[in-house]
Order: structure tokens, then C-alpha cells, then sequence
């Protein structure tokens, strides 16, 4: 196997920029009356970094407090690198989410590629061994060159990187809008796998002990690459000298060196060298656990020459972490580290007095509260509802003009979010580490837990961001809802939540207003399910040009108490029924099929019925878990057509199926209209009666709608008398009758995408 | 019966194969660093999959320069079993402990999915639990897997018998359609002339659990076994040529 770059991007450049930019004069001040001096350059260019957005959720942080942090099984919630759920049989899962967005837009390969490195790095930080990455990717229109370049880039970034580092990535989802032709979107999920007893923590404690660098050297790249994540882009060869360059190599070595000093028992604390490098670490790590730390920045290993104190403190040079170590135990750690080939040197120790005192040999460069670096002033921008939105409501379908059944079914198979993503995941090694039990293409990935047998998780990422435009209170609470919805299908109960916020500028009111009503949503949605938000990541200024759509991401993660138990999409036998849980009605307002079949972007969302959703929810996942149905897949992106033709694409057998046209709903309604808290299942004839009592049991209603069988999906009105013949726009009462190989050919995007 | 699994720094299939050999299989699998300069005391060795040193030149180029490696020749005429995996694969042919090269794939692109393999020779102790022409279905993953063979030298890889596995259809087929990295005459695995070095580019150690990946793969990790339990020694039979 072989990791190369196959998009040759150029080498990042160093920095031109100068201390402090990116401070507002009133930070300036700020930052004099806490030091009640002026700062030094180093301090000047500490304070940039750490009270950049990135770094110090200056705009987010009030409204993030919403998100509920409790729930059963909760562990380790926001503050430290990750959150951690406990998933039984005394093993935690810990996981978290970031954005990797500017970096992307730049230096597509390199951007993604670091992206999945540092999430994992801090996967790492809490002493777990990273055991799979979800992405969430968000382009441009496709068949626009630019956006194909950048596309097929990131897809490398993540498979160049994830693939050495011998960490599987088990889904993602994509979705294409020309709001991210400039702007887009690379979230990186990962998580990772501890024992309770042996979570680890940042909090630097123990006067006297050992403050470790560990990892690779430290050069020029990535400089101030948070203050140039917390702006929109410039379009300059400035913003690529802020891009990192990876090495899932040293990553590797990285990993395994990590989890063995992890296991002397010597380290007291851990976090991986980030975004702002050694002067996050330092002053976080410092901050958390109220003490001091004094370092020489000298004894940093280096790769280059020349490099100024500024330009240590602030490398985001990838694949290091900082340690605290046991006074006289060091010795340890730096043998681990040479039998791995990487540097280990012990930079400074942990001092009682909350003082961070950094020297570049005997020449003091930064004397302050490690405090007054993390503790960054907050604001409380405006929010002003968008005026965009009223005209969005009043869209009405009656103006749409009609169009064939089969041709809207094929043309939503062929679009980019709802086509198989094949040719991205069968680039990624979605296997190694022989936990998937599930792969990319299911509803969510599902792995076992060999230390838990037979326990298994599942984890899934969603958000709809057409949605989010449109409301994104209701957004918000539909990417909860749908996370659960798919970790249903697949037989997993919700257990914990992080989440990727990616909007514009939060300095303006109308973006801030849709930031802050998302937020909302979210925490409405996690609330009626009862699962925490463990973790998460906020990316603002994603603007090139226009501003994107609103887009939260949510991470789900899910229990199974027997991974054995689970199901897939597909239909899988001859004469199974297939049978639609939940309502029956779909609306067309914010549907993919407007979107992609009538190139339309509007609607009026309903509020969702939440306790619905959540019982229906609850019900497949019973009946999965049961063994009460042999499939399970949720109406999502293209309503209940484009959900029966995945489940025979995925199954390779046909469907027969007659949908309820009784009153005045329009057949594009019926077929591709959406709404949560539908799920198709197929099952045995003789586990109905199961099922129906599991129906009863959670008030959900339950609808036989057809059988498996055949090699076309066949799909008929059940129209009264009176409107037969005017229902569908083809024969009368037959809505759709395709054969197979047709709807898979819609959806294989080999040739297309690939 | 004792297997070592060779780590090499940026090995990542590595416990992925001591996995499948000790806790699904029950076999006694040990690991041997790099550095190692010796490697008797063992029944086999298994060169895993993954990115040994980066791989950021040739794949399994570096790999060779490393002590177990160079011990690997010694051992193979001491009368060792070497079976080389995907990365494993590439550094034996770098070793020039097996013929031909590795190109990257056709289309330029890591692949990482399932493809079925053709048994072509069951007299190699990680066949001998195979008859001829038996279909394994087994994962690939890797971005050089593309096996060349130099003109000159194809017809000893013949009349020696050394192709161990193509790529094929369900049903056996060989055909270009099904053949996921152009590969030269669809060849998935080669063998030393006597059969006791086996490279192949699929990762039998993902196909050796019903629970993820099915038990293919077992099947050659079996044939081993079997074979070093009952005593059976390479053969240098004469060979017939086709």
C-alpha cells in the first residue's frame, strides 16, 4: 500500500503576517489591563492565536451552554479533548468531531489530510486508541472543474492519510449546493476506544514533573493557522502558508508510541499540539489544572534552522503531543520514543504558582497567567431573522409542473447526495482493524467491541443544510432526529452527541440568528432523546463569496448490546413483506426532489412532531435488535421512492408496492414529499404479528405496502375509483415500474464522479 | 506451532493478523520487531499488511533494508515458511525473495472491497487445505497492487508453477472486468518455486470471522497450520509445464 499525494499541491510557504492582527483594539486594551504592561511579541502572538475564534468560541460559546451535557452513561463531557460514553463491560467510547473547512478550500489534499490527523490526535489525548473516522463533506456543483479538483482532493486527503495511519473510515455522508462551490465543508469524526479506569486527562498537575514534547519536529508549517480559520478566505498566497502538512507515518508512530507511554503509568497528563501548537497546549493544559509551567522553547525538537521563539509557539507542525510526566520518569518515555524513531525531549516542568514563563535560553519571551490566554472575551453578537426566509415560506407546490414518476425516481438516484458514494468510500480502508460489521453505504457503520463482546456502537453523521436555509430550528432538530433515525435501522440505541457548527460570519445578525436557532434545535432534539452533546467544533467565516447555507453536523454514536443483531438496507429475501413504520405523509417543502427536479430551494418546514418520531424511532430499533425484521432503512433525501429503490439496489431484488393515493395529496407528494419518522422494513410474513405488537406497544402506526420479490420495483396507487386514471402522470394507478439494473445504474456513480 | 508476525514502524495490519491467527484460529502467534536479527524458533513468519516506513517511496522498499528482513532469506533456505501480505507482498518482491514488481493500480486509486480469488496450485502450505480452482472471497486494500513481471521471466513463473491466486469472478471466471488492479494475467498471489514463500495482495486476515468479513481467508491460515502440524516439508517436485 502506498500513501501518496496524487493532486500535487505546493509546499506551504512561511508566514508573512504580522503579531496580533487579528486582535480588535478593544482585545488590545483587554489584554494591557490583565498583564498591566504592554505584552512582548511572543505574548502579542499567543494572545492572537488563543483569542482567535477557533480557538476561543468568542462568538459561540453563550449559545453553546444550551446544549445539554448530561445523559446515561455520560463519562467525560465538553471541556476535555473528547467526550467519552461508557458502551459497557467497563470500556469507553470517546469521540469527537471537527472541521477541517479553510484549510480544504485552500490545499484540498493537505487540508483533509490534516483534518483526519488531528482528530484523531485528539482521540489520542484521552489515552484511547482511535478505532474509526466518519466524514462529512459539502462541495459545490460537481460538474463545475474547480469543485471537481477540490473534491476529488479532499476525497485523496482523507484516504492518503486515513489509509497509513491504519485507522478505517466506516461512513460520512456528502451532499453538493453552489453555496459551497468556494466554502467547503470537511467534517472529520472520530472515535476511539479506553478503558474507563484509564481515561486521560489535560490537566496539567504535580509541581516538579516533567513537561514533554513528543512526536515529530516542529517547523514553519501551519502557521497561525487558527487566526486564518476565524476569517474568510483572503484568495492569497498567504492563506496557504497557514496550511499544515501531514504525515500519517509519524501519525502512526505517533499512536502506538502515545498508548505505550500511556501504559508505564508514568504520564499525568496529555493533549495533542493543535490548532495555536505548543501555546494552546501549554497554557490549556496549564489553565485546566491550575498550576504553572516553565519552559525553553531551545530544546524543542526542530526540523528547520533559524526558527524565532514566535515561530515555535505558534507552529501547528502536525503530529506531536505535549506530556506531563512524573518527575524522574522521563527517561521512560524518551526510550519508548526512540524504539518508535520519534523526538521526545523535556521542554520544561510544572511549576505551583499559575504562571506560564517561557525562555528562549536565558532570554525570557513570554511571562503571564496561562489563565488570561484561555479565559478569551466573549460577545453576544446581534441576531436578526433572516428576510430571506418569509418569501422562502411562501413557495407553493401547485405551481410545479409536472413531471414522469420514473424520471424524477432516476434523476434523484443520479444526484450527488443521494447517488451511492462507492466511488469515495472503496478509497478509504474501510475494514482494517476487523471491527466493521457494517460498512460505508449502510444507514450508520456498525463495529464490534471484541473487549465488549458481543456489545457493538454505531455512529452515523447527518444534517440536512436545505433544511437548515430553510429553518434552521427545525434543521437542527431534523439532524438529530435523522442520526437517531439511522442508528435505528441499523438496530443501535443513541448515546451521545458531537456536533460540527459550520456557518459564515457570526458578525452578522442574520447568520448569528440561524446559528442561534440551530443550536437550539439540536438541543430540543438531544433533549427528546435523552442523549448528551458530549463534544464539538465550531467553524464560522465560511464565506468565500456566499455565505454557505447554514450546515450543523451531528455525530451520533450508538449502543448495540449485540452487535449480531443488526440489520443492513437491503432487502434480503424472496416473499418478505415490506412494511412502512411511521406516518405515511411526506411534504414536498425543502425536498430534495425540488431541489434536484425542479431546481427549487424553498418551502415552509413543519416543527416536527418530536415524541412521534422518537417512538418510531425506538420501535425499528426494538424490531431490529429483536430480530424481528430482516431490513430496515429510513425515508430520508427523495421521500419513500428513492428509499425503495436503495433497499433493492443494496438487496439486488425487486419490490412490488401500492401506496395510499386516497384524498387530494399529489403523486410527487406521496412518492419523494419527506418527513422524519418513516422507516421501510422488510420482514418475514410470519414476524408480522411481532412487529405489530411492537407497533402497538409504542403507538406507531404500521402499514403492509408490499413484498420483495422480482427484479423491478413496481410501485402502484391504490386510488379511489373516482380519481383513477388522474393520479399518476403515467398509466393509470401504476406509478413506477423499473427494473433493477436501471435504478443501480442511476445510482453507481462510476464514471461520473469517480 | 509457533508464527511470528513481523512489525515493521508503520505495519498497521499487524495485530490485525495476530488477531486472526491467535484468537479466532487458536494458533500461537508472537511478534517480531524489525530489529530482529533472527528468526529461528519459528514455524512461519507473516510479513503484514500496511505502510512500512511510509512507503513514501516504493512500496516495502525500506522494509528490505531492516534486519528481519534481511534474516528472511537465511530462514527460507533453513526450510522457514514466509508468507508475505499486501505490503508484505510488495516488500518480498523488493527482497527479490519472489518475481516481478508492483505498480500502482490502473486507476490511480486506493481500493479497499472485496474481490474473489482463484485457487490456481493447492500443493503450497498455504493452499494445501484448497483444492484447485476453489473461489476465496477475500478483501483487497491497497494503491499499489498492480503486479508486473518482467517478459523475460514469465515463462519460469509458469513452468515452476508460481502463480498461487488470480482475481475472478464469483464463479471462477478470470476476465479483465473482474481483475480490480490490472494486473499482469490477473495475478493475485505468487509463490517461491517450492511454494514456501507465498506473497498475495489480499488480506486473508479480514476474511477469517462469520462476524466481519466471513471465513475465507481462515482457510489459508488453516492450510498453514495443517500443514506445520503434520511435519510436511516444501516439495521441490519436479515440475510439468503448461
Amino acid at each position: 500500500m502506498v500513501a501518496r499525494p496524487r493532486i500535487e499541491e505546493p509546499a506551504p510557504a512561511p508566514a508573512v503576517r504580522a503579531p496580533g492582527a487579528g486582535l480588535r483594539p478593544s482585545e488590545r486594551d483587554e489584554i494591557r489591563r490583565r498583564l498591566g504592561r504592554d505584552p512582548t511579541p511572543a505574548e502579542l502572538g499567543m494572545f492572537d492565536v488563543m483569542w482567535s475564534e477557533h480557538c476561543a468560541y468568542k462568538h459561540s460559546r453563550a449559545v453553546l451552554k444550551r446544549l445539554p451535557a448530561r445523559g446515561p452513561g455520560l463519562l467525560r463531557g465538553p471541556g476535555e479533548n473528547a467526550g467519552a460514553v461508557s458502551v459497557g463491560a467497563g470500556w469507553a467510547a470517546v469521540f469527537k468531531m471537527e472541521s477541517h473547512n479553510h484549510p480544504s478550500a485552500v490545499a484540498p489534499y493537505h487540508g483533509a489530510a490534516t483534518g483526519v490527523g488531528g482528530i484523531i490526535r485528539d482521540i489520542l489525548a484521552m489515552g484511547a486508541r482511535p478505532i474509526a473516522l466518519l466524514d462529512s463533506l459539502r462541495f459545490g456543483p460537481p460538474d463545475d472543474p474547480g469543485v471537481a479538483r477540490t473534491m476529488h482532493g479532499v476525497v485523496s486527503g482523507i484516504a492518503g492519510y486515513g489509509n497509513s495511519i491504519g485507522v478505517p473510515t466506516v461512513g460520512g455522508e456528502l451532499a453538493c449546493a453552489p453555496c459551497y462551490r468556494r466554502s467547503p465543508l470537511v467534517n472529520v469524526a472520530c472515535l476511539g476506544l479506553v478503558r474507563e479506569d484509564r481515561i486521560a486527562t489535560s490537566r496539567a498537575a504535580g509541581p516538579g514533573n516533567a513537561v514533554l514534547y513528543l512526536g515529530a519536529r516542529t517547523g514553519r508549517d501551519g502557521m497561525h493557522g487558527a487566526a486564518f480559520a476565524s476569517a474568510g478566505l483572503a484568495g492569497d498566497a498567504a492563506d496557504r502558508s497557514a496550511v499544515q502538512m501531514g504525515d500519517p507515518f509519524a501519525g502512526k508512530l505517533l499512536i502506538e508510541a502515545t498508548l505505550e507511554a500511556l501504559m508505564t503509568g508514568a504520564v499525568v497528563a496529555l493533549q495533542d499540539l493543535g490548532a495555536a501548537g505548543l501555546t494552546c497546549a501549554l497554557s490549556e493544559m496549564a489553565a485546566r489544572g491550575g498550576v504553572g509551567m516553565e519552559v525553553d522553547l531551545r530544546i524543542v525538537p526542530r526540523r528547520e534552522d533559524g526558527m524565532t521563539p514566535e515561530e515555535v509557539l505558534l507552529s501547528e507542525s502536525q503530529e506531536r503531543m505535549l506530556l506531563v510526566v512524573q518527575a524522574g520518569r522521563h527517561a521512560e518515555i524518551c526510550k519508548i520514543a526512540g524504539r518508535w524513531g520519534l523526538a521526545a525531549a523535556v521542554i520544561g516542568t510544572v511549576t505551583a504558582d499559575p504562571l506560564l514563563l517561557i525562555r528562549d535560553g536565558d532570554h525570557v519571551v513570554a511571562r503571564l497567567d496561562p489563565r488570561h490566554l484561555t479565559d478569551a472575551p466573549a460577545y453576544a453578537p446581534d441576531a436578526v431573522e433572516p428576510a430571506y426566509l418569509a418569501a422562502l415560506r411562501g413557495f407553493d407546490p401547485a405551481s410545479l409542473a409536472p413531471v414522469a414518476a420514473a424520471d424524477a425516481l432516476i434523476a434523484l438516484l443520479r444526484s450527488p447526495g443521494v447517488a451511492s458514494k462507492r466511488w469515495v468510500y472503496r478509497q478509504y480502508d474501510h475494514m482494517i482493524q476487523t471491527n466493521t460489521v457494517l460498512p460505508p453505504g449502510a444507514d450508520a457503520a456498525v463495529l464490534r467491541i471484541r473487549e465488549a463482546a458481543p456489545r457493538g456502537v454505531a455512529l452515523t453523521v447527518d444534517g440536512n443544510s436545505r433544511y437548515c436555509y430553510l429553518d434552521p430550528y427545525v434543521g437542527g432538530i431534523l439532524a438529530v432526529l435523522e442520526a437517531a433515525q439511522n442508528l435505528a435501522c441499523v438496530g443501535a440505541a443513541p448515546a451521545a452527541v458531537t456536533d460540527c457548527l459550520n456557518f459564515a460570519s457570526p458578525e452578522r445578525p442574520e447568520v448569528f440568528w440561524t446559528f442561534r436557532r440551530a443550536v437550539e434545535g439540536i438541543a430540543h432534539g438531544c433533549e427528546a432523546l435523552d442523549v448528551p452533546v458530549v463534544g464539538g467544533n465550531v467553524s464560522f467565516y465560511n464565506e468565500a463569496g456566499e455565505g454557505i447555507y447554514p450546515t450543523p453536523v451531528v455525530a451520533m454514536l450508538g449502543r448495540l448490546d449485540d452487535v449480531r443483531r443488526h440489520a443492513g438496507a437491503g432487502w434480503t429475501r424472496d416473499g418478505d413483506l415490506v412494511v412502512l413504520v411511521g406516518c405515511e405523509c411526506g411534504r414536498l417543502d425543502g425536498s430534495e426532489y425540488l431541489a434536484t427536479v425542479h431546481g427549487i430551494t424553498a418551502g415552509r418546514l413543519r416543527e416536527p412532531d418530536v415524541p412521534a418520531a422518537a417512538r418510531a424511532i425506538r420501535c425499528v430499533r426494538e424490531a431490529v435488535a429483536g430480530g424481528v425484521v430482516s431490513s430496515a432503512h429510513d425515508c430520508s433525501e427523495g421521500g419513500i421512492a428513492v428509499a425503495l429503490a436503495e433497499c433493492s439496489v443494496a438487496g439486488g431484488l425487486g419490490a412490488r408496492v401500492v401506496l395510499d393515493a386516497a384524498g387530494e395529496r399529489r403523486p410527487d407528494e406521496i412518492l419523494f414529499g419527506e418527513q422524519i419518522g418513516r422507516i421501510v422494513v422488510s420482514l418475514r410474513p410470519d414476524a408480522l404479528s411481532a412487529l405489530g405488537e411492537l407497533a402497538r406497544r409504542f403507538a406507531v402506526p404500521l402499514k403492509v405496502i408490499g413484498s420483495v420479490g422480482g427484479g423491478r420495483l413496481i410501485i402502484d396507487a391504490d386510488v379511489a375509483p373516482s380519481r383513477a386514471g388522474t393520479a399518476a402522470p403515467g398509466s393509470a394507478g401504476r406509478w413506477l415500474d423499473v427494473d433493477l439494473s436501471t435504478l443501480a445504474a442511476a445510482s453507481e456513480t462510476e464514471g461520473r464522479l469517480s | 506451532m509457533n508464527i511470528g508476525i513481523v512489525v515493521f514502524p508503520g505495519s498497521n495490519c499487524d495485530a490485525d493478523t495476530y488477531h486472526a491467527v491467535r484468537d479466532v484460529l487458536g494458533y500461537h502467534g508472537q511478534y517480531v520487531w524489525h530489529e530482529e536479527r533472527s528468526l529461528a524458533g519459528l514455524d512461519a513468519v507473516i510479513l503484514p499488511g500496511g505502510f512500512s516506513y511510509g512507503d513514501y517511496l516504493r512500496a516495502g522498499a525500506i522494509a528490505t533494508t531492516s534486519p528481519a528482513v534481511r534474516a528472511l532469506k537465511p530462514y527460507v533456505t533453513g526450510g522457514g515458511l514466509v508468507l508475505g501480505i499486501c505490503n508484505g507482498f510488495q516488500t518480498l518482491l523488493e527482497a527479490g525473495l519472489l518475481p516481478g514488481a508492483m505498480q500502482p493500480n490502473l486507476s490511480g486509486q486506493f481500493r479497499c472491497e472485496f474481490v474473489h480469488l482463484r485457487t490456481e496450485r493447492a500443493d503450497t502450505p498455504f493452499t494445501c487445505g484448497l483444492k484447485p480452482g476453489d473461489v476465496l472471497r477475500i478483501p483487497i486494500a491497497h494503491a499499489e497492487g498492480r503486479y508486473l513481471i518482467e517478459p523475460a521471466a514469465r515463462p519460469a513463473l509458469a513452468a515452476h508453477r508460481q502463480v498461487v491466486f488470480r482475481y475472478c469472478s464469483a464463479h471462477g471466471a478470470v476476465t479483465p472486468a473482474v481483475n480490480p488492479n490490472g494486473s499482469e494475467d490477473a495475478i493475485a498471489g505468487v509463490a517461491s518455486p517450492s511454494g514456501a514463500v507465498l506473497g498475495l495482495m489480499p488480506h486473508p486476515e479480514r476474511a477469517s470471522d462469520e462476524l466481519v468479513g466471513g471465513t475465507d481467508g481462515a482457510r489459508i491460515f488453516s492450510s498453514l497450520a495443517m500443514w506445520i502440524t503434520t511435519g510436511r516439508r516444501p516439495s521441490m517436485q519436479p515440475v510439468e509445464v503448461h
